[in-house]
């Protein structure tokens, strides 16, 4: 599996790309792979505010849904609308494919993430 | 109970396919990809380890005289080497399971039924044996199975035998086909709404079948299909899954299965009187096919709403890889059942808008 340097990522298999106060959100190699074909992705609006942990997007395979979690308290600012045309840009490419770009609530809580290199560990060792 | 591996679990492997724990079976999900394996199988062909399946004999000089009873269509209609889709139902025309019957003889029948109801099926049949003059026996472990379908499956597999497959009509089976040098039953049936063949040997012989139709079907795109596509096929074909369209709770009737029950047999059948009662009385509700018309993609189990009143629940969705829609059957009231009528999904907690239509998705 692919994982990608500088991210941070979630046991849930997102992945967060900050940039000053705001950070870009995907789904990890791991994630794509093991849902398969996606067919479908559904989208946040603009403005929503989630918490850490929160549901705020779903994305569907033939066989199987799966929830998105925030990685961190934040308001979406943007979302990637090319995925409702084309959700398989989701398992071409997880990490080029962003889901949403959020404005981060509290920088703290990204010590709570896992590093590219705790995250290649997690997957050794828990998956 | 840990779960079991049919005689094909190594060649699954092999293949690279993506191992699940299905009715008690370690089978393969998908191998390259449900979606790819879906279309190999409506434009070319697909290979089905099928091998879970359960087979039940009937033997014996009531063996007719039992399966009338016993079950809801009318085994008498059919010829020897000819097959028939029936049911068995409970007393009150919840479903004990849906199968096929073979015709090896006046007094002779082979039953292959679903592979997590085999015991239960089993059971049933040998407590409702009454007085016939029968034999009832469980040859599921001897069987191995699988299932060629696709429009190329004749082509394909005509390589690999003498004998003309092209006199085996649908519905119709042959009992010694030589297939690669095994002794093999060939039934022109399956499980996708596309043509093609369900081979039967002994467990020993399926793994060589399997590889030579893999090797025989390479230049005509065969691929091996996983139970991904065994699901989404079946359903776009308008055939029913047992526990989803029907179940001990819901009845042939209102799983738009009238066809396969003959209300009107002369012999008395179990389940003949509760499924008069309701067919005369009226269905309260039925199974029907929809389509959504905002975004999302309807799942097994979720609610139906209409006018924010709960009128049911989706018994098999899909995002069609055929179809490129999404789509879905639902088991609702009957007074919102009409074609063309509007109904809401609850997808993650949020109604959205679908339409009532013809269950028969692909025309």
């Amino acid at each position: 599996m692919k994982v990608l340097k500088d991210l941070y990522y979630t046991e849930d298999h997102e992945w967060l790309k900050v940039e000053g106060d705001e950070a870009y959100i995907g789904l990890a190699d791991y994630a794509q792979d093991q849902l398969g074909d996606i067919v479908y992705v559904e989208l946040p609006e603009i403005d929503d505010e989630y918490e850490k942990e929160e549901a705020f997007s779903a994305v569907e395979s033939v066989k199987a849904a799966a929830d998105v979690y925030m990685p961190v308290d934040g308001k979406i600012v943007e979302v990637n609308e090319e995925l409702l045309d084309d959700p398989g840009l989701l398992n071409q490419d997880p990490y080029e494919n962003w889901i949403v770009k959020i404005e981060i609530a509290d920088k703290s809580q990204l010590d709570d993430l896992m590093t590219s290199e705790e995250y290649e560990k997690f997957l050794d060792e828990e998956v | 109970m840990v779960a079991k591996k049919t005689p094909l679990y190594d060649e699954h492997v092999k293949l690279g396919g993506n191992i699940v724990d299905y009715a008690g079976w370690f089978l393969p999900v998908q191998y390259e990809g449900l979606i790819p394996e879906h279309e190999a199988v409506r434009n070319a062909a697909g290979l089905f380890d099928v091998s879970h399946m359960g087979e039940i004999v009937v033997k014996g000089e009531d063996a007719l005289a039992y399966l009338q009873y016993l079950t809801t269509n009318d085994i008498a209609s059919i010829e020897t080497d000819q097959i028939i889709y029936t049911m068995m139902c409970y007393p009150d025309g919840g479903v004990v399971d849906d199968f096929l019957v073979y015709k090896y003889a006046d007094d002779e029948y082979l039953l292959v039924v679903n592979a997590a109801n085999t015991d239960k099926d089993f059971k049933w049949m040998i407590d409702n044996k009454k007085d016939f003059n029968i034999i009832i026996e469980n040859i599921s472990d001897q069987i191995g199975e699988v299932a060629i379908q696709g429009p190329k499956s004749e082509k394909i597999l005509q390589k690999l035998t003498d004998t003309d497959l092209s006199k085996i009509k649908p519905f119709h089976f042959d009992r010694k086909v030589n297939i690669s040098g095994v002794e093999c039953m060939v039934s022109r049936t399956g499980y996708t709404g596309e043509d093609g063949f369900e081979i039967y040997t002994s467990k020993d012989d399926i793994v060589k079948i399997w590889n030579a139709i893999l090797e025989a079907g390479k230049d005509e795109g065969i691929k091996p299909a996983g139970l991904g596509c065994r699901d989404t096929l079946r359903f776009e074909a308008t055939m029913p899954l047992y526990g989803n369209e029907i179940s001990k709770d819901i009845t042939p009737l209102e799983g738009g299965l009238k066809f396969a029950v003959k209300l009107d047999k002369e012999e008395d059948f179990i389940g003949k009187e509760a499924l008069k009662k309701q067919w005369e009385e009226g269905l309260t509700r039925k199974v029907v096919g929809f389509e959504m018309i905002e975004r999302g993609i309807p799942r097994e189990g979720y609610e139906v709403y209409k006018d924010g009143k709960k009128i049911g629940h989706v018994t098999t969705g899909y995002m069609s890889p055929t179809l490129k829609k999404s789509i879905g059957n639902a088991l609702i009231d009957i007074n919102e059942a009409e074609i063309g009528k509007e109904i809401d999904i609850m997808i993650r907690k949020k109604p959205v808008k679908a339409k009532i239509v013809s269950r028969k998705f692909l025309k």
